[in-house]
């Protein structure tokens, strides 16, 4: 116990601990409110007792973060169900399925913090791009100029480092607040041939600190980046916010809290705080683990656009419009990789991808053409990463039994000389595509696992064989001596094996509780409250009524930000574009 | 250190991880690096508390820091279930895997492992593969990748804290 947090009772609780709920904690504790965060993973981000220092559990070690679920969910006690659609039936596979961490700090812990800015179109898609059938299209409650501040405060906190060198970008009201950390050579290599492509690269804006920044180190390029939490605490995303709580003296932090229950009112209409097993009670406790109670004013619910649907569902909360889980959306993943004679490096120093390029979220004469030809008013893709690949293990199991697996992990065709274009594909809403509860898979508690059911819509597959080549063109001008196209999920979905498998892997899920402006078409007030329940906040990517082609989490922080500010009554003022 | 395998299973599995992950002049094979050691030791992860599975951090003291893998993380009670009922399937896996291998498999020539390597199950050859992979180019803590031989070979560093790299060495190197 912490602070001033007496007993079970505080202002406010905050379900989940990752960027939304870490943002949210910041905010309210610093605006005087006592504040619980009960995160249902364990701890390995930050001693819970001042001066909240580094617990000292991360590391360079390929077996405990990739092969050894060591951020969890364990897919043994919490399973997860994913189907394309009805007719696979229950489900089509059962066991891990995007299994986002979970442990204090989230999917911050894990990410390796490319953090860009949505753009001024995004938040108006139906009014200025028009809808696409079979899709749900929609304009977001706000606009770009509404967030900016938010935008601002968000890269601030979690500190970013970048540069203004992408000449698509939104307007900004200052400057980033590090300048960006070394270049990759291979993004190097992959940037030039990019620019001699007509295409415009620039530096990532990345959540790892360039200089010393918040008291935390300057990454020293490691190379253990995604997947990895950061050993030095040079990524901001989430460790600075959820310290800044701590230090409030009003924050406290309970891992191992599963929360099953938003407790209300008899009007149903007001929350009155949460129920949460405590899982560090040993799993032979007579009845199973102790439930404890926390009463509070308002509840955050941050828990991931995964596990925030699934608790509302769960609860039978927040569902008078019917759309709780529903237009879930994950990026439309398509990964071109390129073979190299020489060694790049890549795999084994560096922030895991240092440029980005936004041109086919922009588009042009060629993409509009694309979309015409599959019938289609337009077509939309999301930022480019130019990264490199992952460690040695995993390029071990890629070659399989053989007499030559030696010679190829010298050879390291697949790591250490490949270079990848990971593009993150804006995905359209559909209400079928969705969260809920699987009809009897359950958890290691007893409660109805998650269930995924989701299928592309024609635009992301559409977009997906109009970009490949592209960048497959453009990893040749850069030197690879060959190219090859994974995508996720496939684009043909009766392939047996597909190379990435059949749930989508990327870990940029959203929308299964989606902001609008009137409470028959959104689950989320444009405030960021339940339309049902106003003293909940939800705190995380559901909310995003688009996917756009941009990595959600700091327009998540955003939100978030922006959502409890406006409960505490100290929103930001508005900004105007900087001065050059 | 307590063993989960009979010595007459560890020299089957060495024997059989060099066949599947076989060496050469400058890589050694996945069971000479240590791999069939790197089994056992996940096999009985929990005669040790905390359970050997996760390794310490921040730093190994190769480069520096303290030599803190060893600290290994102590797990939750959910994790503890979760592990022991992984390791528990595992464990059955191996045992059937190294049956159908024979108690004369070490003596048979290399054409004939290889038969009846074909003869054990399909999840047997799986696991048997991945964790010979995790075992040769993992962290030498974990029981395999003897003297980190398998990472020189490669030219990999493997755990760089808190030296890391300079930005030359990203960015031109």
């Amino acid at each position: 116990m912490t602070g001033s947090v007496t007993g079970n009772d505080c202002d406010v609780v905050v379900i989940g601990s990752g960027p939304g709920g870490a943002t949210a904690a910041h905010i309210l504790s610093s605006a005087g409110w006592n504040v619980i965060v009960l995160e249902k993973g364990r701890n390995h981000l930050l001693e819970l007792t001042e001066p909240y220092g580094p617990m000292g559990h991360f590391s360079n070690d390929e077996i405990k973060f990739t092969r050894r679920h060591f951020l969890g969910p364990d897919p043994i006690t919490e399973p997860r169900t994913f189907r394309r659609s009805e007719s696979d039936g229950d489900r089509f596979l059962t066991g891990h399925v995007n299994s986002l961490p979970s442990t204090v700090g989230g999917g911050g812990v894990h990410a390796d913090g490319k953090l860009p800015r949505f753009r001024e179109v995004d938040f108006s898609l139906r009014s200025e791009l028009g809808g696409v059938e079979g899709a749900d299209v929609v304009d977001w409650p706000l606009e770009y100029s509404d967030l900016e501040p938010y935008y601002a405060e968000a890269e601030e906190l979690v500190g970013v480092a970048g540069e203004a060198g992408n000449p698509f970008a939104a307007w900004r009201s200052s400057p980033y607040p590090m300048p960006p950390g070394a270049d990759m050579y291979g993004s190097l290599l992959s940037g030039a041939a990019a620019l001699r492509h007509g295409l415009h690269p620039y530096r990532a804006p990345t959540g790892a600190n360039s200089v010393p920044y918040d008291g935390r180190p300057a990454c020293n390029n490691c190379g253990f980046c995604a997947f990895y939490g950061c050993p030095i605490e040079a990524k901001g995303d989430p460790v600075a916010l959820l310290r800044r709580a701590l230090n409030t003296g009003r924050c406290q932090i309970i891992p191992e809290a599963y929360v099953h229950e938003i407790t209300t009112d008899t009007s149903g209409k007001k929350a009155t705080g949460v129920r949460y097993l405590d899982l560090r009670a040993p799993v032979d406790n007579p009845g199973g683990p102790p439930v404890h109670e926390i009463r509070s004013d308002y509840v955050v619910l941050a828990g991931g656009a995964f596990e925030t649907p699934r608790l509302l569902l769960r609860n039978g909360l927040g569902n008078s419009s019917g759309l709780v889980g529903r237009n879930l959306m994950f990026h439309f993943q398509t990964m071109v990789a390129g073979g190299f004679p020489d060694r790049l490096w890549g795999a084994s120093r560096g922030r895991s991808v240092t440029h980005l390029h936004d041109d086919h979220i922009v588009g042009d004469k060629a993409q509009d053409v694309a979309a015409s030809g599959a019938g289609l008013p337009w077509l939309r893709g999301g930022i480019v990463e130019h990264g490199g690949a992952a460690g040695p293990i995993l390029e071990s199991l890629s070659y399989g039994s053989n007499q030559h697996h030696a010679a190829s992990m010298r050879a390291s065709a697949l790591r250490e000389r490949l270079w990848v274009f990971t593009m993150q594909g804006e995905d359209l809403a559909q209400p079928n595509n969705r969260i809920d509860l699987d009809p009897s898979v359950r958890d290691a508690w007893g409660f109805a696992s998650g269930r995924v059911t989701y299928r592309p819509h024609r635009h992301e597959i559409a977009t997906s064989d109009h970009v490949a080549p592209i960048l497959e063109s453009v990893l040749r001008d850069a030197g690879a001596e060959w190219t090859a196209v994974s995508t996720s999920p496939p684009t043909n979905e009766n392939d047996p094996h597909p190379a990435m498998g059949h749930a989508p892997v990327s870990y940029h899920i959203m929308g299964t509780a989606r902001m609008g402006d009137s409470p028959e078409s959104s689950v989320v007030d444009p405030s960021g409250r339940l339309w049902d329940i106003d003293n909940v906040i939800v705190a995380d990517s559901s909310v995003f009524p688009t996917s756009t082609g941009y990595g959600p989490t700091l327009s998540l922080v955003a939100l978030a930000a922006r959502a409890t500010r406006l409960a505490v009554g100290d929103p930001l003022p508005s900004t105007a574009p900087a001065k050059p | 250190m307590p063993s989960n395998l009979t010595s007459s299973q560890l020299v089957a599995l060495r024997c059989v991880l060099d066949r599947v992950i076989p060496g050469d002049d400058l890589t050694p094979g996945a069971g000479e690096a240590g791999g069939a050691e790197y089994i056992d030791r996940l096999l009985g992860a929990f005669n040790f508390d905390p359970p050997q599975i996760w390794a310490g951090g921040p730093t190994s003291g190769r480069r520096g820091g303290a030599a803190a893998f060893d600290h290994w993380i102590e797990m939750g009670e959910w994790e503890k279930l979760a592990w022991r009922t992984r390791i528990d399937q595992w464990s059955l896996v191996y045992e059937a895997g190294l049956l159908a291998l024979g108690d004369d498999f070490v003596e048979l020539s290399p054409d004939q492992q290889t038969e009846r390597l074909k003869q054990t199950s399909t999840e047997f050859r799986s696991v048997l593969y991945e964790h010979g992979c995790e075992s040769l180019y993992g962290d030498p803590i974990y029981g395999g990748n003897r003297d980190a031989k398998a990472w020189q070979a490669i030219d990999y560093r493997g755990d760089v804290q808190p030296e890391g790299y300079t930005d030359q060495e990203v960015s031109a190197p």
